[in-house]
């Protein structure tokens, strides 16, 4: 059996795990279910469905969203190495740093499933109370449906990058520890933490080094024209959490 | 490092954790196709040993071989033909026991997919588990578990089976067939390493024996060997002690020693039957006697110290 198809099965049993487990259901359906209110798009959610989306999006985005990474990282492998399943998985053997690649995956997988339950939640939820049609954008201009979930998905994407980059931070964090909760709190935590930072405008120095300053920007999206700048920024941010996890191979 | 071929040979092999010697430089020469019993009380060293086999724990010092590779150098080829089960069985609780064997055997890279329901079946029909296959692991009994640990042990055709304390937890009746299955697995080639601090699970299947204290090897070879090293004893059942062991040390023998039922000692190559001569010759009164081949328990006894506290 060829290398990649071995990796693709071990991965496919990662996503088993993560999905079939009954609280990680119970996660998915109370992030589906949190309605709220996000800045910018506010005023714009009683016009259009999709806004609904958006600002959903935005107020998971601070805890709920980075909650479920966080949870899943705790997880991934402090949470093997408390049942003791992961000395099982390295005498099997799986090459540790194949598992951490594929732990990392289905973390990034995880945090997508997430992003896109709220999404689409939203625009259901959304569609049933205010209708779905043209956008009208933040700019003021408005564009057709169809654009508009076009634009709705690269948000998707742009906030599954952004959480990538904590669940590289969650996964160094649960190979510190043989305790999954106290990997996840760490995790919330930090991210917690970061987003108090970025609320406190005199430390705004500090802001461009924290990644979630960066991660509100999918507003940009729903401007026209699109903003790209501090998103790009956003994905350097990225860059930097990856270098962080490459420590934990060495 | 030329060594007659063997399926573990270690030389030297050491783990300091702090200034705790775990395991202290030891040569252990496991011979292909043998069942080897691995003793030692609890805390002798017998677990980091073979997480150091297994490539879990790394080292401090000395050379470690397995099936012919070293280790942990050559830990991916060499892993997929070793089977092992390591302090205690370890699942996701709430997957069944199929699920996790399933779930195991997507983790390595050599087994095929195509194969994997009928592996699993044969594995958990091997270890006695089927009836029980797609219940939650969580719901399992200790010995439950340590059958689901052995299965996920022979889910790929192995050439060494490190097995350790397969029998904790397990009933008699369990422990029977553990003991059925080591046998049977070994009567097809395959090596086993099999850990314990019960002796008697260990010397009805094992050809060969190592005995650790204090993260010492203190005896290794065969089961021959090993017992070899210890000697007979006399026992007289007697009322008339004293005059008994004055007997007895005209004769020659050594170690006398008054028991609550006579006397005991150690008639090295003197003829029984003059002995038993020479007491009734002198009219002790003699109410039986017997020559004891040492039990492999009471060598262990000797070996390891006897007593509950575990040796720090």
């Amino acid at each position: 059996m060829s290398a990649a198809n071995a990796s693709l099965r071990l991965l496919g049993s990662e996503m088993h795990l993560i999905v079939g487990r009954r609280r990680n259901q119970a996660g998915i359906l109370v992030r589906a279910a949190v309605r709220g209110r996000g800045t910018g798009f506010i005023a714009s959610a009683t016009s259009n469905g999709i806004f609904v989306a958006l600002s959903a999006l935005t107020i998971e985005l601070a805890l709920f969203l980075p909650l479920a990474v966080a949870v899943l990282s705790g997880d991934a492998i402090a949470g093997e190495a408390n049942t003791g399943t992961l000395r099982y998985l390295l005498t099997v053997p799986v090459q540790r740093t194949r598992l951490l690649v594929i732990k990392y995956i289905s973390l990034v997988i995880g945090a997508f499933v997430g992003v896109l339950v709220v999404t689409v939640a939203g625009i259901i939820a959304g569609g049933i109370f205010f209708g779905l049609g043209p956008v009208t954008l933040l700019s003021g201009d408005e564009i057709p449906l169809v654009e508009a979930l076009g634009r709705v998905a690269l948000a998707v994407l742009y906030i599954t990058a952004c959480l990538a980059g904590l669940a590289a931070i969650g996964l160094f964090v649960s190979t510190l520890t043989e305790q999954p909760i106290a990997a996840m709190i760490t995790v919330t935590i930090i991210s917690t933490a970061m987003w108090i930072l970025d609320g406190i405008s005199q430390l705004d120095w500090i802001h461009p080094w924290l990644p979630v300053h960066y991660w509100p920007s999918f507003a940009d999206l729903f401007r026209n024209p699109m903003f790209f700048d501090s998103m790009r920024q956003g994905f350097a941010s990225l860059a930097w959490a990856r270098v962080a996890q490459k420590d934990i191979t060495s | 490092m030329t060594l007659a071929p063997a399926a573990v040979a270690t030389s030297g092999l050491t783990k300091q954790f702090g200034s705790q010697m775990a395991v202290d430089g030891i040569d252990l020469d496991v011979p292909l196709g043998s069942v080897y019993g691995f003793l030692g009380p609890n805390g002798s060293g017998k677990t980091t040993t073979i997480r150091m086999l297994l490539g879990l724990v790394q080292a401090s010092a000395g050379e470690i071989q397995v099936l012919g590779s070293d280790m942990p150098a050559h830990v991916s080829t060499v892993l997929p033909r070793v089977g092992s089960l390591v302090e205690g069985p370890a699942f996701h609780p709430y997957l069944s026991g199929r699920a996790n064997l399933v779930r195991l055997d997507a983790a390595d890279r050599f087994a095929d997919p195509r194969t994997s329901r009928a592996r699993t079946d044969a594995a958990l029909e091997r270890v006695g588990l089927m009836a029980a296959a797609g219940k939650k692991y969580r719901a399992y009994s200790l010995g439950m578990r340590q059958r689901l640990a052995i299965a996920a042990a022979l889910l790929m055709p192995r050439e060494l089976l490190v097995l350790d304390e397969p029998t904790n937890g397990l009933d008699p009746q369990g422990t029977r067939e553990v003991r059925t299955l080591i046998a049977s697995l070994a009567s097809e080639g395959t090596t086993v390493l099999v850990s314990s601090h019960l002796l008697s699970e260990v010397e009805q299947v094992c050809s060969h024996l190592g005995v650790m204290r204090q993260g010492r090897l203190v005896a290794q070879g065969t089961l021959d060997d090993v017992r070899g090293g210890a000697r007979p004893v006399a026992e007289v059942l007697t009322t008339d002690v004293e005059r008994a062991s004055s007997v007895l040390r005209d004769l020659g023998l050594a170690d006398i020693a008054v028991t609550p039922t006579g006397v005991r000692a150690t008639p090295s190559d003197i003829d029984p039957a003059r002995i038993v001569a020479a007491l009734v010759h002198a009219e002790v009164a003699v109410r039986g006697f017997s020559i004891q081949a040492p039990s492999l328990e009471d060598l262990f006894v000797s070996l390891t110290g006897e007593g509950f506290d575990v040796s720090g």
